[in-house]
Protein backbone atom coordinates (compact mmCIF):
# COMPACT_ATOMS: atom_id res chain seq x y z
CA UNK A 1 0.00 0.00 0.00
CA UNK A 2 1.59 3.26 -1.01
CA UNK A 3 1.47 6.37 1.12
CA UNK A 4 -1.26 8.06 -0.91
CA UNK A 5 -3.65 5.20 -0.56
CA UNK A 6 -2.72 4.89 3.08
CA UNK A 7 -3.56 8.55 3.73
CA UNK A 8 -6.73 8.30 1.75
CA UNK A 9 -7.88 5.31 3.78
CA UNK A 10 -6.81 6.99 7.00
CA UNK A 11 -9.12 9.90 6.30
CA UNK A 12 -11.92 7.57 5.28
CA UNK A 13 -11.47 5.58 8.47
CA UNK A 14 -11.58 8.71 10.59
CA UNK A 15 -14.77 9.76 8.87
CA UNK A 16 -16.46 6.40 9.38
CA UNK A 17 -15.16 6.17 12.94
CA UNK A 18 -16.66 9.58 13.67
CA UNK A 19 -20.13 8.31 12.86
CA UNK A 20 -19.72 5.29 15.11
CA UNK A 21 -18.29 7.51 17.84
CA UNK A 22 -21.18 9.98 17.74
CA UNK A 23 -23.74 7.20 18.05
CA UNK A 24 -21.69 5.29 20.63
CA UNK A 25 -21.67 8.32 22.95
CA UNK A 26 -25.45 8.09 23.22
CA UNK A 27 -25.34 4.38 24.04
CA UNK A 28 -22.74 4.90 26.69
CA UNK A 29 -24.37 7.91 28.36
CA UNK A 30 -27.79 6.30 28.59
CA UNK A 31 -26.13 3.18 29.96
CA UNK A 32 -24.40 5.34 32.54
CA UNK A 33 -27.58 6.80 34.00
CA UNK A 34 -30.10 4.01 33.42
CA UNK A 35 -27.98 0.85 33.11
CA UNK A 36 -29.89 0.34 29.89
CA UNK A 37 -28.54 -0.70 26.50
CA UNK A 38 -30.88 1.50 24.52
CA UNK A 39 -31.34 -0.60 21.41
CA UNK A 40 -33.63 2.04 19.95
CA UNK A 41 -30.67 4.40 19.74
CA UNK A 42 -29.65 3.34 16.22
CA UNK A 43 -33.18 4.09 15.07
CA UNK A 44 -32.99 7.57 16.57
CA UNK A 45 -30.10 8.09 14.17
CA UNK A 46 -32.37 6.98 11.32
CA UNK A 47 -35.06 9.41 12.51
CA UNK A 48 -32.49 12.22 12.43
CA UNK A 49 -31.46 11.38 8.86
CA UNK A 50 -35.10 11.14 7.72
CA UNK A 51 -36.20 14.40 9.30
CA UNK A 52 -33.24 16.15 7.72
CA UNK A 53 -34.11 14.55 4.38
CA UNK A 54 -37.72 15.71 4.55
CA UNK A 55 -36.72 19.21 5.56
CA UNK A 56 -34.31 19.54 2.63
CA UNK A 57 -36.93 18.04 0.29
CA UNK A 58 -39.32 20.72 1.49
CA UNK A 59 -36.83 23.23 0.18
CA UNK A 60 -35.19 24.29 3.41
CA UNK A 61 -31.49 25.13 3.46
CA UNK A 62 -29.33 22.19 4.52
CA UNK A 63 -28.22 23.81 7.80
CA UNK A 64 -31.80 24.49 8.87
CA UNK A 65 -32.76 20.95 7.88
CA UNK A 66 -30.00 19.49 10.02
CA UNK A 67 -31.18 21.58 12.94
CA UNK A 68 -34.70 20.25 12.45
CA UNK A 69 -33.30 16.71 12.35
CA UNK A 70 -31.42 17.28 15.60
CA UNK A 71 -34.33 18.88 17.45
CA UNK A 72 -36.80 16.31 16.11
CA UNK A 73 -34.59 13.40 17.18
CA UNK A 74 -34.11 14.93 20.61
CA UNK A 75 -37.89 15.15 20.96
CA UNK A 76 -38.32 11.51 19.88
CA UNK A 77 -35.57 10.59 22.35
CA UNK A 78 -37.33 12.40 25.19
CA UNK A 79 -40.65 10.81 24.25
CA UNK A 80 -39.25 7.26 24.24
CA UNK A 81 -37.84 7.87 27.70
CA UNK A 82 -41.02 9.44 29.08
CA UNK A 83 -43.46 7.00 27.49
CA UNK A 84 -41.54 3.72 27.43
CA UNK A 85 -38.68 3.80 29.94
CA UNK A 86 -39.84 6.05 32.74
CA UNK A 87 -42.69 3.79 33.91
CA UNK A 88 -40.07 1.03 34.26
CA UNK A 89 -37.55 2.85 36.46
CA UNK A 90 -38.15 0.47 39.34
CA UNK A 91 -38.67 -2.60 37.14
CA UNK A 92 -36.01 -5.26 36.52
CA UNK A 93 -33.43 -4.15 33.94
CA UNK A 94 -34.41 -6.95 31.59
CA UNK A 95 -37.90 -5.42 31.19
CA UNK A 96 -36.26 -2.16 30.22
CA UNK A 97 -34.04 -3.90 27.68
CA UNK A 98 -36.95 -5.72 26.07
CA UNK A 99 -38.87 -2.45 25.90
CA UNK A 100 -35.93 -0.82 24.15
CA UNK A 101 -35.94 -3.55 21.51
CA UNK A 102 -39.69 -3.02 21.15
CA UNK A 103 -39.21 0.72 20.62
CA UNK A 104 -36.58 -0.10 18.01
CA UNK A 105 -39.00 -2.31 16.03
CA UNK A 106 -41.73 0.26 16.46
CA UNK A 107 -39.68 3.12 14.99
CA UNK A 108 -38.39 0.98 12.10
CA UNK A 109 -41.86 -0.21 11.17
CA UNK A 110 -43.52 3.14 11.73
CA UNK A 111 -41.14 4.77 9.26
CA UNK A 112 -41.53 1.88 6.82
CA UNK A 113 -45.31 2.21 6.89
CA UNK A 114 -45.26 5.99 6.64
CA UNK A 115 -42.54 6.44 4.04
CA UNK A 116 -42.02 3.07 2.39
CA UNK A 117 -39.00 0.84 2.49
CA UNK A 118 -37.38 1.97 -0.75
CA UNK A 119 -34.12 3.81 -0.09
CA UNK A 120 -34.29 7.53 -0.67
CA UNK A 121 -31.50 9.51 -2.27
CA UNK A 122 -30.09 11.96 0.20
CA UNK A 123 -28.91 15.13 -1.42
CA UNK A 124 -26.06 16.72 0.45
CA UNK A 125 -25.09 20.32 -0.31
CA UNK A 126 -22.32 20.75 -2.81
CA UNK A 127 -19.85 22.20 -0.33
CA UNK A 128 -19.82 18.86 1.49
CA UNK A 129 -19.51 16.59 -1.50
CA UNK A 130 -17.07 18.65 -3.54
CA UNK A 131 -13.97 16.66 -4.36
CA UNK A 132 -10.61 18.21 -3.67
CA UNK A 133 -7.18 16.75 -4.12
CA UNK A 134 -4.06 16.87 -2.07
CA UNK A 135 -1.14 15.52 -4.06
CA UNK A 136 -2.51 12.30 -5.42
CA UNK A 137 -5.36 11.90 -2.93
CA UNK A 138 -8.86 12.71 -4.02
CA UNK A 139 -11.36 13.30 -1.27
CA UNK A 140 -14.80 14.79 -0.74
CA UNK A 141 -14.60 17.64 1.74
CA UNK A 142 -17.01 15.81 4.02
CA UNK A 143 -14.32 13.35 5.15
CA UNK A 144 -12.41 16.27 6.62
CA UNK A 145 -15.43 18.06 8.04
CA UNK A 146 -16.97 14.99 9.70
CA UNK A 147 -14.05 14.11 12.02
CA UNK A 148 -13.47 17.78 12.79
CA UNK A 149 -17.07 18.35 13.81
CA UNK A 150 -17.02 15.10 15.78
CA UNK A 151 -13.99 16.12 17.84
CA UNK A 152 -15.56 19.51 18.43
CA UNK A 153 -18.74 17.84 19.66
CA UNK A 154 -16.73 15.52 21.88
CA UNK A 155 -15.05 18.54 23.44
CA UNK A 156 -18.45 20.12 24.10
CA UNK A 157 -19.84 16.92 25.65
CA UNK A 158 -16.81 16.53 27.91
CA UNK A 159 -17.11 20.17 28.89
CA UNK A 160 -20.75 19.66 29.82
CA UNK A 161 -19.90 16.52 31.79
CA UNK A 162 -16.98 17.93 33.74
CA UNK A 163 -17.55 21.67 33.93
CA UNK A 164 -21.26 22.18 34.47
CA UNK A 165 -23.50 21.29 37.35
CA UNK A 166 -25.69 19.28 34.98
CA UNK A 167 -22.67 17.25 33.97
CA UNK A 168 -21.80 16.70 37.59
CA UNK A 169 -25.32 15.46 38.21
CA UNK A 170 -25.10 13.15 35.17
CA UNK A 171 -21.88 11.64 36.47
CA UNK A 172 -23.26 11.32 39.99
CA UNK A 173 -26.37 9.62 38.65
CA UNK A 174 -24.16 6.86 37.27
CA UNK A 175 -23.37 5.90 40.85
CA UNK A 176 -26.42 6.36 42.92
CA UNK A 177 -29.80 7.64 41.82
CA UNK A 178 -31.26 7.71 45.33
CA UNK A 179 -28.51 9.87 46.75
CA UNK A 180 -28.66 12.21 43.78
CA UNK A 181 -32.32 12.82 44.55
CA UNK A 182 -31.45 13.52 48.17
CA UNK A 183 -29.18 16.29 46.95
CA UNK A 184 -32.26 18.03 45.64
CA UNK A 185 -31.66 17.06 42.04
CA UNK A 186 -34.57 16.07 39.84
CA UNK A 187 -33.18 12.78 38.50
CA UNK A 188 -35.78 12.59 35.73
CA UNK A 189 -34.73 15.97 34.43
CA UNK A 190 -31.09 14.86 34.32
CA UNK A 191 -32.07 11.65 32.51
CA UNK A 192 -33.98 13.80 30.02
CA UNK A 193 -30.87 15.89 29.40
CA UNK A 194 -28.93 12.68 28.71
CA UNK A 195 -31.54 11.61 26.15
CA UNK A 196 -31.40 15.04 24.52
CA UNK A 197 -27.61 14.93 24.21
CA UNK A 198 -27.56 11.29 23.04
CA UNK A 199 -30.34 11.74 20.48
CA UNK A 200 -28.91 14.97 19.12
CA UNK A 201 -25.53 13.32 18.57
CA UNK A 202 -27.21 10.31 16.95
CA UNK A 203 -29.02 12.66 14.57
CA UNK A 204 -25.75 14.33 13.62
CA UNK A 205 -24.26 10.86 13.10
CA UNK A 206 -27.26 10.01 10.91
CA UNK A 207 -26.77 13.10 8.78
CA UNK A 208 -23.06 12.31 8.38
CA UNK A 209 -23.98 8.78 7.35
CA UNK A 210 -26.48 10.08 4.82
CA UNK A 211 -23.93 12.52 3.42
CA UNK A 212 -21.29 9.79 3.06
CA UNK A 213 -23.56 7.03 1.74
CA UNK A 214 -26.17 9.16 0.05
CA UNK A 215 -29.12 6.88 0.56
CA UNK A 216 -31.37 6.42 3.56
CA UNK A 217 -34.00 3.85 4.49
CA UNK A 218 -36.00 3.02 7.63
CA UNK A 219 -33.72 0.10 8.53
CA UNK A 220 -30.45 1.98 8.16
CA UNK A 221 -30.15 2.34 11.94
CA UNK A 222 -29.99 -1.36 12.69
CA UNK A 223 -26.54 -2.34 11.56
CA UNK A 224 -24.94 1.04 12.23
CA UNK A 225 -26.56 1.10 15.66
CA UNK A 226 -25.31 -2.37 16.51
CA UNK A 227 -21.81 -1.48 15.36
CA UNK A 228 -21.84 1.70 17.43
CA UNK A 229 -22.96 -0.42 20.36
CA UNK A 230 -19.99 -2.71 19.76
CA UNK A 231 -17.80 0.40 19.66
CA UNK A 232 -19.20 1.57 23.00
CA UNK A 233 -18.46 -1.81 24.58
CA UNK A 234 -15.01 -1.91 23.00
CA UNK A 235 -14.21 1.51 24.46
CA UNK A 236 -15.74 0.63 27.80
CA UNK A 237 -19.44 1.14 28.23
CA UNK A 238 -20.18 4.07 30.51
CA UNK A 239 -17.13 6.01 29.33
CA UNK A 240 -17.67 8.84 26.82
CA UNK A 241 -13.98 8.99 25.94
CA UNK A 242 -14.04 5.22 25.49
CA UNK A 243 -17.01 5.44 23.13
CA UNK A 244 -15.06 7.78 20.89
CA UNK A 245 -11.91 5.66 21.00
CA UNK A 246 -13.97 2.54 20.29
CA UNK A 247 -15.74 4.25 17.40
CA UNK A 248 -12.52 5.32 15.74
CA UNK A 249 -10.85 1.92 16.22
CA UNK A 250 -13.83 0.31 14.57
CA UNK A 251 -13.85 2.82 11.71
CA UNK A 252 -10.14 2.43 10.98
CA UNK A 253 -10.29 -1.36 11.19
CA UNK A 254 -13.19 -1.64 8.80
CA UNK A 255 -11.58 0.61 6.22
CA UNK A 256 -8.06 -0.79 6.48
CA UNK A 257 -8.89 -4.46 6.55
CA UNK A 258 -10.96 -4.04 3.41
CA UNK A 259 -8.24 -1.91 1.77
CA UNK A 260 -5.53 -4.42 2.53
CA UNK A 261 -7.49 -7.60 2.00
CA UNK A 262 -10.17 -6.77 -0.55
CA UNK A 263 -11.30 -10.39 -0.55
CA UNK A 264 -12.50 -9.84 3.05
CA UNK A 265 -14.76 -7.01 1.92
CA UNK A 266 -17.84 -9.14 2.29
CA UNK A 267 -17.11 -9.59 5.98
CA UNK A 268 -16.86 -5.84 6.59
CA UNK A 269 -19.86 -5.76 8.86
CA UNK A 270 -18.61 -8.69 10.90
CA UNK A 271 -15.50 -7.00 12.32
CA UNK A 272 -17.48 -5.00 14.84
CA UNK A 273 -18.98 -8.14 16.28
CA UNK A 274 -15.67 -9.95 16.19
CA UNK A 275 -14.34 -7.13 18.40
CA UNK A 276 -17.41 -7.34 20.57
CA UNK A 277 -16.87 -11.04 21.22
CA UNK A 278 -13.16 -10.56 21.93
CA UNK A 279 -13.82 -7.72 24.36
CA UNK A 280 -16.53 -9.63 26.16
CA UNK A 281 -14.24 -12.64 26.44
CA UNK A 282 -11.04 -10.98 27.54
CA UNK A 283 -11.74 -7.51 28.89
CA UNK A 284 -15.45 -6.99 29.56
CA UNK A 285 -14.84 -3.49 30.92
CA UNK A 286 -13.42 -2.39 27.57
CA UNK A 287 -10.49 -0.09 26.92
CA UNK A 288 -11.42 2.83 29.16
CA UNK A 289 -14.30 1.42 31.13
CA UNK A 290 -14.21 0.61 34.80
CA UNK A 291 -15.99 -1.88 36.95
CA UNK A 292 -19.56 -1.61 35.67
CA UNK A 293 -21.04 -1.50 39.14
CA UNK A 294 -19.14 1.67 39.79
CA UNK A 295 -19.84 3.26 36.43
CA UNK A 296 -17.91 6.18 35.07
CA UNK A 297 -17.88 8.67 32.26
CA UNK B 1 -45.38 22.83 71.37
CA UNK B 2 -44.23 25.60 69.05
CA UNK B 3 -40.70 24.28 69.29
CA UNK B 4 -41.25 20.97 67.59
CA UNK B 5 -39.42 20.59 64.27
CA UNK B 6 -40.27 17.00 63.33
CA UNK B 7 -43.30 15.01 64.33
CA UNK B 8 -43.73 11.35 63.47
CA UNK B 9 -47.42 10.59 63.85
CA UNK B 10 -48.71 7.03 64.12
CA UNK B 11 -46.58 5.70 61.32
CA UNK B 12 -47.08 2.11 60.26
CA UNK B 13 -45.05 0.59 57.45
CA UNK B 14 -45.82 -2.78 55.95
CA UNK B 15 -43.82 -4.58 53.30
CA UNK B 16 -46.14 -7.24 52.00
CA UNK B 17 -47.16 -9.13 55.12
CA UNK B 18 -44.26 -7.89 57.22
CA UNK B 19 -44.85 -4.98 59.53
CA UNK B 20 -41.57 -3.09 59.73
CA UNK B 21 -42.93 -0.23 61.82
CA UNK B 22 -45.93 -0.39 64.09
CA UNK B 23 -47.87 2.76 64.99
CA UNK B 24 -44.77 4.78 65.80
CA UNK B 25 -44.96 8.35 67.10
CA UNK B 26 -42.27 10.64 68.43
CA UNK B 27 -41.41 14.27 68.32
CA UNK B 28 -38.09 16.02 67.88
CA UNK B 29 -37.66 19.50 69.32
CA UNK B 30 -35.69 22.19 67.56
CA UNK B 31 -32.02 22.15 68.54
CA UNK B 32 -32.07 18.65 69.99
CA UNK B 33 -29.82 15.76 69.23
CA UNK B 34 -32.36 12.99 69.16
CA UNK B 35 -31.36 9.34 69.13
CA UNK B 36 -33.18 6.51 67.42
CA UNK B 37 -31.77 3.24 68.67
CA UNK B 38 -32.66 -0.40 68.69
CA UNK B 39 -31.37 -3.80 67.63
CA UNK B 40 -30.75 -4.69 64.00
CA UNK B 41 -33.91 -4.84 61.97
CA UNK B 42 -35.87 -2.69 64.38
CA UNK B 43 -36.93 -0.35 61.59
CA UNK B 44 -34.66 2.61 62.22
CA UNK B 45 -33.41 3.09 58.67
CA UNK B 46 -36.96 2.55 57.40
CA UNK B 47 -37.99 5.63 59.39
CA UNK B 48 -35.22 7.62 57.71
CA UNK B 49 -36.40 6.44 54.32
CA UNK B 50 -39.93 7.52 55.17
CA UNK B 51 -38.84 10.96 56.40
CA UNK B 52 -36.80 11.62 53.24
CA UNK B 53 -39.61 10.44 50.97
CA UNK B 54 -37.96 7.30 49.66
CA UNK B 55 -40.78 5.26 51.14
CA UNK B 56 -44.43 6.09 51.60
CA UNK B 57 -45.76 4.80 54.91
CA UNK B 58 -48.77 2.49 54.92
CA UNK B 59 -50.40 4.92 57.33
CA UNK B 60 -49.43 7.87 59.46
CA UNK B 61 -47.80 11.23 58.86
CA UNK B 62 -44.47 12.99 58.84
CA UNK B 63 -44.87 16.59 60.00
CA UNK B 64 -41.90 18.88 59.45
CA UNK B 65 -42.16 22.43 60.75
CA UNK B 66 -45.93 22.08 60.98
CA UNK B 67 -46.18 20.96 57.37
CA UNK B 68 -47.30 17.51 56.32
CA UNK B 69 -44.46 16.17 54.16
CA UNK B 70 -45.55 12.52 54.06
CA UNK B 71 -44.60 10.99 50.68
CA UNK B 72 -43.08 14.21 49.37
CA UNK B 73 -40.50 13.25 46.73
CA UNK B 74 -36.90 12.97 47.97
CA UNK B 75 -35.67 15.78 45.73
CA UNK B 76 -38.35 18.07 47.17
CA UNK B 77 -37.77 17.08 50.78
CA UNK B 78 -34.26 18.52 50.51
CA UNK B 79 -35.65 21.97 49.87
CA UNK B 80 -37.74 21.74 53.04
CA UNK B 81 -34.45 21.48 54.91
CA UNK B 82 -33.84 17.80 55.59
CA UNK B 83 -30.60 16.03 54.70
CA UNK B 84 -29.24 12.61 55.55
CA UNK B 85 -26.22 10.34 55.50
CA UNK B 86 -26.22 6.60 54.97
CA UNK B 87 -25.21 3.67 57.11
CA UNK B 88 -23.04 2.33 54.32
CA UNK B 89 -21.31 5.43 53.01
CA UNK B 90 -22.72 6.39 49.64
CA UNK B 91 -20.39 8.88 48.07
CA UNK B 92 -20.23 9.49 44.35
CA UNK B 93 -17.24 7.32 43.60
CA UNK B 94 -14.51 8.43 41.25
CA UNK B 95 -15.66 12.00 41.67
CA UNK B 96 -13.48 14.28 43.75
CA UNK B 97 -14.27 15.33 47.30
CA UNK B 98 -14.94 18.86 46.08
CA UNK B 99 -17.34 17.62 43.40
CA UNK B 100 -19.18 15.47 45.91
CA UNK B 101 -19.77 18.52 48.05
CA UNK B 102 -20.56 20.83 45.14
CA UNK B 103 -23.41 18.51 44.18
CA UNK B 104 -24.91 19.11 47.59
CA UNK B 105 -24.95 22.81 46.81
CA UNK B 106 -26.98 22.19 43.66
CA UNK B 107 -30.16 22.78 45.62
CA UNK B 108 -29.06 26.33 46.26
CA UNK B 109 -27.62 27.22 42.88
CA UNK B 110 -30.67 28.85 41.41
CA UNK B 111 -29.34 30.02 38.10
CA UNK B 112 -31.19 28.74 35.07
CA UNK B 113 -30.00 26.68 32.08
CA UNK B 114 -30.06 29.89 30.17
CA UNK B 115 -27.72 31.69 32.52
CA UNK B 116 -25.44 28.68 32.74
CA UNK B 117 -25.15 28.32 28.98
CA UNK B 118 -24.70 32.00 28.33
CA UNK B 119 -22.37 32.22 31.33
CA UNK B 120 -24.03 35.38 32.57
CA UNK B 121 -22.25 37.29 35.35
CA UNK B 122 -24.69 36.05 37.97
CA UNK B 123 -23.66 32.52 37.08
CA UNK B 124 -20.00 33.21 37.75
CA UNK B 125 -20.76 35.05 40.97
CA UNK B 126 -22.89 32.18 42.18
CA UNK B 127 -20.33 29.56 41.11
CA UNK B 128 -17.59 31.39 42.98
CA UNK B 129 -19.76 31.72 46.05
CA UNK B 130 -20.56 28.01 46.01
CA UNK B 131 -16.93 27.01 45.67
CA UNK B 132 -16.00 29.24 48.56
CA UNK B 133 -18.72 27.70 50.70
CA UNK B 134 -17.60 24.20 49.74
CA UNK B 135 -14.05 25.00 50.86
CA UNK B 136 -15.33 26.46 54.14
CA UNK B 137 -17.25 23.24 54.75
CA UNK B 138 -14.22 21.10 53.99
CA UNK B 139 -12.18 23.18 56.42
CA UNK B 140 -14.63 22.50 59.23
CA UNK B 141 -14.11 18.80 58.68
CA UNK B 142 -10.39 19.16 58.09
CA UNK B 143 -10.60 17.58 54.64
CA UNK B 144 -9.75 20.56 52.44
CA UNK B 145 -6.40 19.01 51.51
CA UNK B 146 -8.34 16.22 49.79
CA UNK B 147 -10.49 18.58 47.69
CA UNK B 148 -9.19 17.22 44.39
CA UNK B 149 -8.72 13.66 45.55
CA UNK B 150 -11.01 10.89 44.44
CA UNK B 151 -13.55 10.35 47.22
CA UNK B 152 -12.92 6.61 47.34
CA UNK B 153 -9.21 7.14 47.98
CA UNK B 154 -9.95 8.58 51.42
CA UNK B 155 -9.91 6.68 54.69
CA UNK B 156 -13.19 5.39 56.02
CA UNK B 157 -13.35 8.09 58.69
CA UNK B 158 -12.70 10.83 56.16
CA UNK B 159 -15.28 9.45 53.74
CA UNK B 160 -17.78 9.68 56.55
CA UNK B 161 -16.84 13.32 56.97
CA UNK B 162 -17.27 14.00 53.27
CA UNK B 163 -20.72 12.46 53.43
CA UNK B 164 -21.75 14.67 56.33
CA UNK B 165 -20.25 17.72 54.61
CA UNK B 166 -22.19 16.87 51.46
CA UNK B 167 -25.41 16.65 53.48
CA UNK B 168 -24.65 20.04 55.08
CA UNK B 169 -24.12 21.56 51.65
CA UNK B 170 -27.86 21.26 51.02
CA UNK B 171 -28.36 23.73 53.88
CA UNK B 172 -30.54 21.56 56.12
CA UNK B 173 -32.32 22.45 59.32
CA UNK B 174 -32.67 18.80 60.25
CA UNK B 175 -29.80 16.40 59.70
CA UNK B 176 -30.42 12.66 59.75
CA UNK B 177 -27.32 10.61 60.53
CA UNK B 178 -27.55 6.86 59.98
CA UNK B 179 -24.99 5.17 62.24
CA UNK B 180 -22.34 7.85 61.82
CA UNK B 181 -19.92 6.11 64.17
CA UNK B 182 -20.24 2.67 62.59
CA UNK B 183 -16.88 1.13 61.82
CA UNK B 184 -14.93 3.91 63.52
CA UNK B 185 -12.24 3.42 66.14
CA UNK B 186 -12.60 5.18 69.53
CA UNK B 187 -10.40 8.09 68.43
CA UNK B 188 -12.41 8.66 65.29
CA UNK B 189 -15.64 8.35 67.25
CA UNK B 190 -14.52 10.99 69.73
CA UNK B 191 -13.53 13.30 66.89
CA UNK B 192 -16.88 12.70 65.23
CA UNK B 193 -18.75 13.63 68.43
CA UNK B 194 -16.87 16.93 68.54
CA UNK B 195 -17.66 17.63 64.91
CA UNK B 196 -21.34 16.85 65.34
CA UNK B 197 -21.56 19.20 68.32
CA UNK B 198 -19.70 21.86 66.39
CA UNK B 199 -21.81 21.73 63.24
CA UNK B 200 -24.97 21.59 65.31
CA UNK B 201 -23.98 24.89 66.89
CA UNK B 202 -22.50 26.54 63.78
CA UNK B 203 -25.32 25.58 61.44
CA UNK B 204 -28.13 25.82 63.98
CA UNK B 205 -29.11 22.22 63.33
CA UNK B 206 -31.41 19.69 64.82
CA UNK B 207 -29.99 16.19 64.58
CA UNK B 208 -31.74 12.86 64.47
CA UNK B 209 -29.31 9.99 64.63
CA UNK B 210 -29.44 6.23 64.46
CA UNK B 211 -26.82 4.45 66.47
CA UNK B 212 -25.90 1.12 68.00
CA UNK B 213 -23.07 2.32 70.18
CA UNK B 214 -24.79 3.08 73.51
CA UNK B 215 -21.78 4.96 74.84
CA UNK B 216 -21.85 7.26 71.84
CA UNK B 217 -25.60 7.75 72.17
CA UNK B 218 -25.27 8.47 75.86
CA UNK B 219 -22.69 11.13 75.23
CA UNK B 220 -24.53 12.70 72.29
CA UNK B 221 -28.27 12.60 72.68
CA UNK B 222 -30.63 14.79 74.64
CA UNK B 223 -33.52 12.44 74.09
CA UNK B 224 -34.06 9.10 72.45
CA UNK B 225 -36.55 6.57 71.26
CA UNK B 226 -35.79 2.89 71.44
CA UNK B 227 -37.34 0.65 68.79
CA UNK B 228 -37.75 -3.08 68.87
CA UNK B 229 -39.48 -4.95 66.04
CA UNK B 230 -40.81 -1.67 64.71
CA UNK B 231 -42.50 -0.58 67.91
CA UNK B 232 -41.43 2.02 70.44
CA UNK B 233 -40.39 0.42 73.71
CA UNK B 234 -38.87 3.46 75.36
CA UNK B 235 -38.75 7.23 75.03
CA UNK B 236 -36.81 9.53 77.30
CA UNK B 237 -33.35 10.47 78.51
CA UNK B 238 -30.41 8.22 77.58
CA UNK B 239 -29.51 7.81 81.24
CA UNK B 240 -32.92 6.31 81.91
CA UNK B 241 -32.80 4.11 78.82
CA UNK B 242 -29.80 2.10 79.93
CA UNK B 243 -31.53 1.09 83.15
CA UNK B 244 -34.88 0.39 81.51
CA UNK B 245 -35.83 -3.28 81.69
CA UNK B 246 -37.46 -3.47 78.28
CA UNK B 247 -34.49 -1.81 76.61
CA UNK B 248 -32.06 -4.13 78.33
CA UNK B 249 -34.01 -7.21 77.38
CA UNK B 250 -34.34 -6.05 73.76
CA UNK B 251 -30.60 -5.60 73.54
CA UNK B 252 -29.37 -8.47 75.67
CA UNK B 253 -32.19 -10.96 75.39
CA UNK B 254 -34.90 -11.45 77.92
CA UNK B 255 -33.27 -12.80 81.09
CA UNK B 256 -35.95 -11.94 83.62
CA UNK B 257 -38.55 -14.29 82.21
CA UNK B 258 -36.22 -16.95 80.92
Amino acid sequence: MNIDIFLQQLVNGASLGSMYALIAIGYTMVYGVLRLINFAHGDIMMVGAFLTFFATSAGMPFEVAVLIGIVGSAIIGILTDKIAYKPLREAPKISLLITAIGISFFLENLFTVLFGSTPKAFKAPEYLTKIFHLGNIYLPISVIIIPTVTLLILAIVLWILYKTKYGMAIRALAFDIQTVKLMGIDADKIIMIVFIIGSALAAIGGVFYAVSYPSIDPLMGIIVGLKAFAAAVLGGIGSVGGAVVGGFILGFTEIFVVAMFPELGGYKDAFAFFFLILVLLFKPTGIMGQDLERGRF
Amino acid sequence: MGNSILKIENITMQFGGVTAIKDLSFEVQKGQIYGLIGPNGAGKTTIFNIITGNLTPTSGFVIFENENITSTKPNKVVYKGIARTFQNIRLFKSMTVLENILIGFDAQANYSYFEAILRLPRFFKKEKEIRQKAYELMKIFGIEEFADTNATALSYGNQRKVEIARALATNPKLLLLDEPAAGMNPNETAELSDIIHKIKKDFDLTILLIEHDMKFVNAMCDQLTVLDYGAKIFEGKPADAIVDEKVISAYLGDFSHA
